[in-house]
């Protein structure tokens, strides 16, 4: 029989690599799914103020959205080069 | 909703009598000038290197991640961005945040889902991609049909919204402004490729990142750099009051909103100028590194859009300076940061951001012709008339001179449809990258039981549901046709186009017995191993 050409060091980083980007995605879909059904159901929830301050929680979530985004793709990054790479690596040997 | 508002507010600007004098002008003209020289410079070195295919569409796959980054933010920080972002900011505040976030969190899932495997099995147009393993002809004149649609329709909307900016910002007719536009972008992407292209729109990069950093810097530094000040005092001067920092108009109901929200992250990932750049890099790393800096420029500048826009409406609100008898600003709220820019710094600095934005349509037009130049040129010209055994130098040929007639074509219809209504057009653009290009892309390199007849069959579905749709809907049927009901209720076909092209792809390969073919299952595994290990 031919040898597949998935090698079993690879279909392991396929594993591995799978998991780190659908678990990544599904956090960044969720987290804006969610915030757009707030807007969507129940939008007096964004108006509710910080303690102190004029900064409504929508406004806050918002720009923490966006920061998160930052953090995940870094996270990804950091991982794939700690990581991802170092496993590539070993198979291509 | 307001998205589509602010946009149309983009291109209806109305009578624009602004104080501004000669000076700002000339300031303007001088350093877009300069911008202009650098640029054809620079064109003029890259035209030397483009007779091969692989400089003329991956600038030579030399540009490095951090580079590459910025052009992928450059492309998507358009004109229409900057300003209707913080334009729609300054009128409805808290609304236009959530416009920001729906264009960003597209760009996380393009890295974890796809950068790395698109630079891992592509060489120069998406379609590489999606061909790898299905039949070329069909999935080629796919591919390149929804690039085309893609480009021409975004193309329309960004060529007007630029000749009425240009005329308002330098006083030069409209159709002038158009051909100015047109004909220099005709001159990097012909001559210059995808090196003149990229690095047009480096330097815009640069330039609009400094602008903007310097506008929220001084908005935050007069606030003794605390974000609830300067809250505090916009809701003190805004007529709404404190209704700007609460949800507003734009989502009034959850289909829409999420329908928009599928749109922008998918069509995000399927549109062809910014697949395109991932090409320009060495390698699968680069690419990754790619994206990681133009989320994080791209997230920086909507953070930025949202300051300068609570800056405007501190600092414009009660300034007679800036706003017309009806207490409106000037020229529309799209002035916003055009606006602000001279409260805080004078004609000089309201010279140096309207040079900017002129800079950052042409960059943004020149990618965009570059994409549609490539998709007539390679996956046409070489894989659906010529078998994908053409000579390189024809090949070139054709992509040149299909980037000058797309060129032409796009100043044609910018004259035609001047003062018309085509925000719809952006949107459009969207809808039918989400709902063709990127379930192509996403089922090729993941699905084993992917078939050419679902790709292609279940593609087009896909690209006629969402045309289809924003007919029958309230953006076309009722505001352009003028029937008084749309067919389809709903602004974004978004959630219900990309379902059906997802379902029909599905649906079809599975009942079509070409999928399970030994060469079919086997030219996965290469694919697979390929995306993962790059070319070998």
């Amino acid at each position: 029989m031919k040898p597949s050409l998935i090698s079993k060091d690879l279909n392991k980083l396929i594993k591995l690599s799978n998991t780190i980007s659908y678990t990544l995605s599904l956090i960044v879909l969720i987290v804006y799914f969610l915030f757009i059904s707030i807007l969507g159901f129940a939008p007096e929830l964004f108006r509710i103020f910080l303690p102190d301050t004029t900064i409504t929680i929508g406004i806050a979530l918002g720009l923490g959205i966006i920061i998160l985004s930052i953090f995940l793709t870094f996270l990804y990054v950091v991982l794939s080069n700690l990581i991802l790479d170092e496993f590539k690596a070993k198979i291509e040997k | 909703m307001i998205y589509l508002i602010f946009l149309n507010l983009l291109f209806f600007f109305p009578d624009f009598s602004y104080a501004a004098d000669i000076d700002s002008k000339s300031y303007a003209a001088v350093i877009f000038s300069v911008f202009v020289i650098t640029t054809l410079l620079i064109t003029y070195y890259a035209s030397k290197k483009t007779y091969d295919k692989k400089n003329y569409y991956a600038a030579g796959e030399k540009i490095s991640g951090f580079q590459n980054g910025l052009a992928i933010a450059g492309d998507y920080m358009s004109a229409a961005s900057f300003l209707g972002i913080s334009g729609l900011v300054f009128f409805s505040g808290f609304d236009g945040l959530i416009y920001s976030i729906g264009f960003l969190v597209g760009w996380p899932i393009i890295l974890f889902l796809i950068a790395e495997k698109l630079k891992n099995l592509g060489r120069f147009t998406f379609a590489d991609v999606t061909s790898i393993r299905l039949k070329q002809s069909k999935i080629r004149i796919l591919s390149a049909f929804g690039t085309l649609i893609t480009v021409l329709f975004y193309l329309i909307a960004q060529m007007v919204g630029a000749g009425s900016l240009i005329q308002i910002l330098f006083d030069l007719p409209y159709d002038y402004a158009i051909w100015f536009v047109g004909i220099l972008m005709i001159i990097y992407v012909s001559f210059g490729g995808m090196i003149a292209t990229t690095w047009v729109q480096i330097i815009k990069a640069l330039l609009l990142i400094f602008g903007a950093t310097l506008l929220a810097f001084f908005v935050l530094k007069d606030h003794s750099f605390s974000l609830n000040k300067l809250l505090v005092e916009a809701t003190n001067v805004h007529k709404s009051k404190e209704m700007i920092l609460f949800p507003g108009k734009l989502i009034n109901d959850p289909i829409s909103a999420i329908s928009l929200g599928i749109a922008l992250i998918f069509g995000t990932a399927g549109l062809p100028h910014i697949l395109m750049r991932f090409f320009t890099v060495p390698d699968g790393k680069s690419a990754r590194i790619s994206a990681l800096y133009a989320t994080t420029f791209i997230g920086y500048f909507y953070i930025l859009t949202f300051i300068i826009g609570f800056g405007a409406i501190v600092y414009l609100s009660n300034n007679l300076e800036y706003l017309d008898s009806a207490n409106k600003l000037i020229g529309s709220n799209n002035m916003a940061a055009i606006h602000l820019s001279h409260a805080i710094g004078g004609d000089i600095f309201l010279g140096f951001i309207s040079a900017v934005a002129f800079a950052t349509i042409l960059a943004v037009v020149s990618g965009l012709t570059l994409a549609g130049a490539s998709a007539i040129g390679r996956d046409i010209y070489v894989y659906v008339l010529n078998n994908g055994k053409a000579d390189e130098r024809k090949e070139l040929i054709v992509s040149k001179v299909s980037s000058v007639i797309i060129g032409v074509l796009a100043i044609i219809l910018g004259i035609i449809f001047q003062g018309q209504n085509v925000a719809f057009m952006v949107g459009l653009a969207f809808a039918i990258a989400a709902s063709t290009n990127f379930p192509i892309l996403y089922l090729t390199i993941t699905w084993k039981r992917l078939t050419t007849n679902g790709a292609f069959y279940g593609g087009f579905i896909g690209l006629i549901c969402a045309i289809a749709l924003v007919i029958l809907g309230p953006t076309i049927w009722v505001d352009v046709f003028g029937y008084e009901k749309p067919i389809f209720p709903y602004k974004y076909p978004g959630l219900f186009s990309v379902t059906i092209a997802f379902f029909s792809i599905i649906l079809i390969s599975y009942f079509d017995k070409s999928g399970l073919s030994k060469t079919n299952l086997d030219k996965f595994d290469k694919l697979l191993k390929q995306s993962y290990l790059g070319r070998k």
